[in-house]
């Protein structure tokens, strides 16, 4: 296997000029959506609105800005999948379609994926979605054709700020860390990495550095595995299995009879 | 999204709709009647077998059309097979930890007990002309093999659904790990209640007939308990409930679902003969209206 890739996306220098979305789109031959019509949100300048089948890149504008508009701030951020160590995705899915590749990263394959959209519930982050034109899961592959013809992913490769940076896990962990202590010296004091450590789902193999709380940029702060519900559910189930039974043992034992007058022990 | 209640509230709903909650009814209906047609075999009368065998004709073509919505439901529908062959490398396909892998192998296996009890079921009704047929089913050791682990998978069939929601990300779902035994029970007190309809429908009015009744009341109060349970696990993501789905969990569930059938199951004076069929086509309703409840709440939020 080679070495685990992702990206690490610095969102203090994100310019929200949405050349990852369209690098995306053009290099895996999305479809536009509603036939190319564009509709206006009314949510700052994203008219993307989410990831989905057809954006597996989606930059996320969050206006922080006091009442009278004189003074705030703009967070803007590149999103993307996460291609998480322990894969919530790759958990579930029944049929094999989601696999992890040989560079770390997880991808779903569209020729065995049967649309059942079990991932979709599973994926903590919301990233996946149904693409229309193929009626299976689908998202961002870290553009594994690219990776393995020995190319960089087609977002990082047309950013022009080098918001998002692609590499391998190891060195892209360092980079993240100086940038951390470079920001805190120079007193923003909120700034810190999400995903980067084991404790999110193993790991994120595409790690953030933030200035807010996760939930300010739409991103879950403590995601879990599905699995987690498992076995106590099971045991739940097990156990109103049991309770039903025994209800049932009671009542065919003839007390419905003795009920009608026709008791007839034996 | 100003209060965070938890972090599943970040996922995306998967759009199950109409096709997934008829099929947890009729899932439900077939495993639960599966399962009542075994408890009455094993543990009636003999003059209830009657009873029985309305079990097992229910349980088959519910549990074919199951299989239909399944199938409809997924974007690649020609393609169900994925769930039991890998497609790439026509391997078995099996994940113990995936309900909706290990429900697929499940419904499948299920499929296979409850046609020989259909078989059985036509025989002893003398509409299969085949008398081996009939040993497929109780008293017989074959027969109760076949009833005994039949019966077991369709608990399985009728309860994994609720463990495959609790083992997503989204809210209401994966915030409680009791959604399994909810449908477990739920899917008793529908069988039931559907058994006892079409029994009186049917003319097998049998003495097995009256504990079929009063377990559908014990069953009943059972998921009232259950589901109040459910409620108080979700703990602040209950607020979720907080809206129109709350109401009709309040109104359509709890009360046409769960205290009309009590009550009518409990005061057999009010309408006489009327009262008990009453009773089980409510129970039905809410059961229904409970799958409906479950599947759209946790996807609106």
């Amino acid at each position: 296997m080679a070495e685990p890739v992702g990206f690490y996306t610095d969102t203090t220098v994100c310019i929200g000029c949405k050349a990852c979305e369209v690098a995306c789109k053009e290099w895996n031959q999305l479809p536009s959506t509603n036939g190319g019509v564009n509709t206006l949100s009314g949510d700052s300048y994203d008219n993307t609105r989410a990831l989905d089948g057809i954006h597996w890149r989606h930059v996320k504008f969050i206006e922080q800005f006091t009442e009278d508009r004189k003074d705030g701030r703009w967070l803007l951020m590149s999103d993307v999948c996460k291609h998480c160590v322990n894969a919530p995705c790759l958990e579930v899915c029944p049929t094999g379609a989601i696999v992890r590749t040989e560079f770390d990263s997880v991808v779903i394959q569209s020729d065995a994926c049967n649309g059942c959209r079990d991932c979709i519930a599973a994926c903590p982050f919301g990233v996946i979605e149904v693409n229309p034109a193929s009626g299976t899961a689908q998202k961002c592959t870290l553009c594994y054709d690219r990776l393995q013809g020995g190319l960089e992913p087609a977002c990082s490769k047309a950013c022009p700020t080098q918001s998002i940076q692609f590499g391998t896990i190891k060195e892209l962990k360092g980079r993240a860390q100086k940038r951390v202590d470079q920001l805190q010296q120079m007193g923003e004091k909120r700034a810190y990495l999400y995903g980067a450590d084991e404790k999110m789902l193993g790991g994120l193999n595409s790690f953030y550095l933030l200035v807010d709380k996760p939930e300010v940029y739409g991103l879950p702060p403590d995601p879990k595995m599905p699995t987690r519900n498992l076995e106590s559910g099971s045991w739940f189930s097990a156990f109103g299995a049991i309770v039903v039974g025994l209800m049932g043992v009671i009542n065919f034992r003839n007390r419905g009879a003795r009920e009608n007058g026709q008791e007839q022990r034996p | 999204m100003n209060t965070v209640l938890s972090s599943t509230f970040f996922s995306a709903p998967p759009d199950w709709g109409w096709l997934i909650v008829w099929y947890f009814f009729f899932g439900g209906l077939a495993g639960g009647c599966y399962f009542l047609a075994v408890m009455i075999d094993l543990f009636g009368r003999p003059e209830d077998r009657a009873l029985a065998r309305l079990g097992y004709y229910i349980a088959l073509p519910c549990l074919i059309i199951s299989g239909i919505l399944l199938t409809l439901d997924l974007g690649r529908p020609l393609r169900f097979w994925h769930m039991l062959i890998e497609s790439n490398t026509y391997r078995i396909m099996f994940k113990a930890w995936s309900p909706m892998s290990v429900g697929s192998w499940a419904l499948f296996i299920f499929g296979i007990f409850s046609l020989l009890s259909f078989l059985s079921a036509l025989a002893e009704d003398g509409r299969l002309q085949q008398p081996a047929a009939r040993g497929l089913r109780p008293p017989g050791a074959l027969g109760s093999i076949i009833a005994i682990v039949g019966g077991l998978f369709g608990f399985f069939v009728a309860g994994y659904t609720g463990v495959l929601l609790a083992v997503t990300n989204r809210p209401i779902w994966s915030d409680t790990p009791l959604l399994g035994m909810l449908f477990v029970v739920s899917a008793a007190s529908i069988s039931a209640a559907l058994m006892i309809l079409l029994a009186h429908k049917s003319g097998r009015i049998t003495p097995g007939l009256n504990a079929l009744h009063r377990l559908d009341s014990w069953v009943v109060a059972l998921e009232f308990v259950v589901l109040i349970a459910v409620m108080v696990s979700l703990g602040p993501v209950f607020r979720a409930w907080l809206n129109a789905w709350g109401l009709l969990l309040l109104f359509g569930v709890i009360g046409l679902g769960m205290l009309l059938p009590l009550a009518l199951y409990w005061r057999r004076q009010w309408f006489g003969d009327l009262n008990v069929t009453a009773a089980a086509a409510s129970v039905l309703a809410g059961g229904f209206i409970l799958r409906l409840v479950i599947v759209f709440s946790a996807q609106g939020v």
